[in-house]
């Protein structure tokens, strides 16, 4: 019985093989799916893509791009980010944004994007990304989901405090539980016993990413919106959070932002004894300098100035490269640089490459015309 | 030709070296410029060359399931042979010149990318953008100068050998990607050496050249003519795959040939290139290669290495700028009074087989054989070839003589 159950399956599986073999012998050097991708670049097995279906302006520097996923995007929970690789004049950029709804009917997902000044990914996807646009993806990542979702207890005391585009995850959390449809909030039985204060920090209130969103859920009372302008109330001190919230003893906090503002919360919970959960938003942001350091293959790290090309530096070390025409003619010496900054000797063009913005393993260089403008990291 | 350095008139004598180098920051600007403006056309540009060709070969390769047919075989050649030609040269040549390595894209990459070749792009990179692109027609280092089998200069010493290298020439022509296969694994040099002294480098080399090579003749030999069966077109398929690759390696063969081989084209002596700054770099380069003018077609189907010298100064641009710098480039040539070498297609073609046909033969004997003499040339041939080295070099002694006796009494 087991056996009769199983020899079709068997019998395609070898037959689906050999069709496979046979397309990828009619096709090499390329592969079948160079010729597919061209026709169907969102079909299931080839590499995870996306396609913009439309982008919604949300404030005057910030927008939500919606996405339609290619066909294995296995879904995410509200909270988590997603790595978005997108061309900007031409040249394949990657970024992390927070998924900003909770799974959709439409199998759609969304971002919401603030362009930061001088940010070349996060200005192309609000002022220039249009619809019909083909992006690169990768599976939804990220710890800072609520309990609920992890399956743990649920909490219903929550704090949530959100500064800048540091809102956008906890959009998706709320977005989760109080779906905002044409006719308003819809109650779920599911978020009948939560108690939510949000508090949201941004430099001016026009700036407020979701602002329309947030009074919308403060309105219909699901949650309690606290708003704190820097220009109307000051810089936020974590110690003022007492008396802004409280019953903040009670309260689980969730807090996604800038650096600063996370480590003084955390200094504050921990004296406090308090629970948190925190996201820093455009983390392992890099700076070019003047030189900096190697990081080798095999964990060793050196000295490298701004005027040495790191395949210099990296033999002077010990370490096999491979190198060429070492004129930056040849492309022999190109290996991935997983993190850092370097500067090109020919004409100082920066190239920055941070984990979290940048394509995974890395982006590869030409060592022999790189010198180090940063901490580098490099693959070989 | 002969090596700048031995000749009565350096054509670069008038250069100081401060020329020179202001002539290579010029160059650096030309470079940046473009850097500086492109984007996203030129990514879309590429796309869709890649696009295209690989319709135009989904295409053709459907067409050929008809072959039978001859209207069929006829159209499917002519597609798939353009397509070969794209695929390798304003596509793969390019990308693995790392021309779209900008991109970032992992998909049109120098390091990621293969192609319609015998050669691994691997192999090929390292013989021909480390050795070629760096010492251009150094003689004794860019092996490009006559593929190591032919006599591309004159102070390479005549031997009867090279007469047949007209012939040699077109035979590597034809099996052209085969030829560069076994000069990228240095195949000449290698097969002296003793099987077990060969170095485990080569025979991973050739390991990998093999395999690419059953991988290719397979695709096109058998599981397309096999394709075809239905229709009862698997010779006609095979004899089109045959012809386009035999095309497309005549083409590809005669573009280089227009590159760096045309009459007039300069070569240089190995000593003269140690210490040598980017400005000198950059001259060498300026007077090592020849363009091939033209319209956008044959741009396209040349992989835009009808600016060869373009393509040589700058081989990391991408190549759909090249013909927006070239009157750039020009105007250095005449601003620092040196020759832009530039010619349409039949004469460079012309003029670098009518090189190889001289050379083929003792230097100067084809200058100097006219109607009139030659019997008595074809004698001194016939001499010359049978006669061994000793006689060669009382010939050779004899001619230098009576030119120097012409001159004295000339003087």
């Amino acid at each position: 019985m087991t056996d009769t159950l199983l020899r079709p399956s068997e019998d395609r599986a070898t037959l689906r093989g050999r069709l496979v073999q046979l397309a990828e012998a009619a096709t090499t050097p390329l592969m079948p799916a160079d010729y597919l991708d061209l026709i169907a670049p969102l079909r299931r097995g080839t590499d995870l893509r996306g396609r913009i279906v439309s982008v919604h302006p949300e404030t005057r520097d910030a927008a939500t791009i919606v996405l339609r996923p290619g066909v294995d995007w296995a879904g995410h929970v509200p909270g988590q980010y997603l790595r978005i690789g997108i061309d900007v004049d031409g040249v394949r950029e990657w970024r992390a944004y927070s998924l900003t709804h909770g799974p959709r009917a439409d199998g759609c997902i969304s971002i919401t994007v603030k362009a930061v000044p001088d940010g070349k990914v996060s200005n192309h996807l609000v002022h220039a990304a249009k619809p019909g646009t083909l992006v690169h993806l990768e599976q939804a990542a990220g710890d800072f989901v609520l309990p609920s979702s992890r399956g743990e207890l649920v909490e219903t005391k929550l704090l949530f405090v959100t500064a800048g585009s540091g809102v956008t995850p906890v959009i998706g959390m709320l977005r989760n539980l109080f779906p905002v449809t044409d006719s308003g909030v819809v109650d779920l039985p599911r978020s009948a016993d939560l108690d939510i204060v949000v508090v949201h920090v941004a430099p001016s209130e026009p700036d407020s990413i979701f602002l329309d969103n947030l009074r919308e859920l403060d309105a219909h009372g699901a949650v309690r919106l606290v708003p704190r302008y820097d220009d109307v109330h000051g810089v936020l001190d974590v110690a003022e959070l007492s008396s802004l919230v409280p019953d903040l003893a009670e309260r689980t906090t969730y807090a996604c932002g800038p650096s600063g503002l996370l480590d003084a919360l955390t200094a504050h919970h921990e004296a406090a004894g308090l629970p948190l959960f925190t996201e820093q938003f455009r983390a392992g942001f890099v700076e070019a300098g003047e030189g900096g350091t190697l990081t080798l293959a095999d964990g060793r790290t050196v000295e490298a100035d701004g005027a040495t090309p790191l395949l210099d530096v990296a033999e002077a070390a010990g370490a096999l490269m491979p190198s060429g025409c070492r004129m930056g003619v040849c492309f022999g010496c190109v290996v991935p640089l997983k993190e850092g900054a370097v500067r090109d000797l020919r004409n100082g063009a920066i190239t920055t490459v941070d984990p979290i913005s940048s394509a995974a393993g890395g982006v590869p260089i030409q060592t022999c015309i790189s010198a180090a403008a940063g901490a580098c990291h490099i693959e070989r | 030709m002969t090596t700048i350095q031995k000749k009565n008139v350096d054509p670069t004598a008038h250069l100081t070296p401060e020329d020179i180098e202001q002539l290579g920051i010029e160059l650096d600007a030309i470079r940046q410029s473009v850097l500086d403006v492109r984007g996203e056309a030129d990514a879309k540009y590429i796309r869709n060359v890649i696009k295209t060709q690989r319709g135009l070969e989904a295409g053709s390769r459907a067409v050929l399931l008809f072959s039978i047919f001859p209207p069929a075989w006829l159209l499917g050649t002519a597609g798939l042979s353009v397509a070969k030609i794209l695929e390798n040269m304003e596509i793969g040549h390019n990308i693995l010149h790392g021309q779209w390595d900008w991109m970032r894209d992992p998909k049109i990459h120098s390091t990621t990318w293969e192609w319609d070749m015998a050669t691994p792009a691997k192999q090929w990179q390292h013989s021909h953008n480390e050795l070629h692109h760096t010492y251009t027609n150094v003689v004794g280092k860019d092996n490009d100068l006559g593929y190591g089998i032919m006599r591309v200069d004159e102070e390479q010493r005549w031997h009867p050998f090279f007469l047949a290298q007209p012939f040699w020439n077109f035979i590597n022509a034809c099996f052209f990607e085969y030829g560069i296969a076994a000069y990228d694994l240095e195949l000449g040099k290698n097969l002296k050496i003793k099987k077990e002294n060969r170095s485990e480098e080569f025979q991973a080399n050739v390991k990998g050249v093999l395999a690419k090579i059953r991988k290719q003749a397979t695709k096109d030999y058998l599981v397309h003519p096999a394709l075809s069966l239905p229709t009862g077109s698997f010779l006609p398929t095979l004899a089109a795959n045959f012809t386009a690759n035999v095309v497309r390696n005549l083409w590809s063969h005669s573009v280089i040939m227009c590159g760096h081989f045309p009459e007039g084209v300069e070569t240089f002596e190995k000593k003269s290139i140690d210490g040598e700054t980017r400005g000198e770099w950059y001259l060498r380069q300026m007077l090592g290669s020849a363009n091939i003018s033209g319209g956008p077609a044959i741009h396209m189907m040349t992989g835009n290495l009808s600016f060869q010298i373009e393509h040589h100064l700058f081989p990391d641009l991408n190549s759909n700028r090249y013909a927006e710098i070239a009157p750039q480039v020009q105007a250095l040539f005449e601003k620092y009074g040196l020759n832009y070498h530039t010619a349409p297609f039949p004469q460079q073609v012309y003029s670098a087989w009518h090189k190889i046909v001289r050379l083929s033969l003792p230097n100067g004997w084809l200058d100097e054989t006219n109607a009139k003499n030659l019997p008595t040339q074809l004698v001194k041939l016939y001499k010359l070839t049978t006669g061994g080295p000793k006689v060669r070099r009382m010939i050779e002694l004899a001619d230098r003589r009576a030119a120097n006796d012409k001159k004295l009494a000339a003087a």
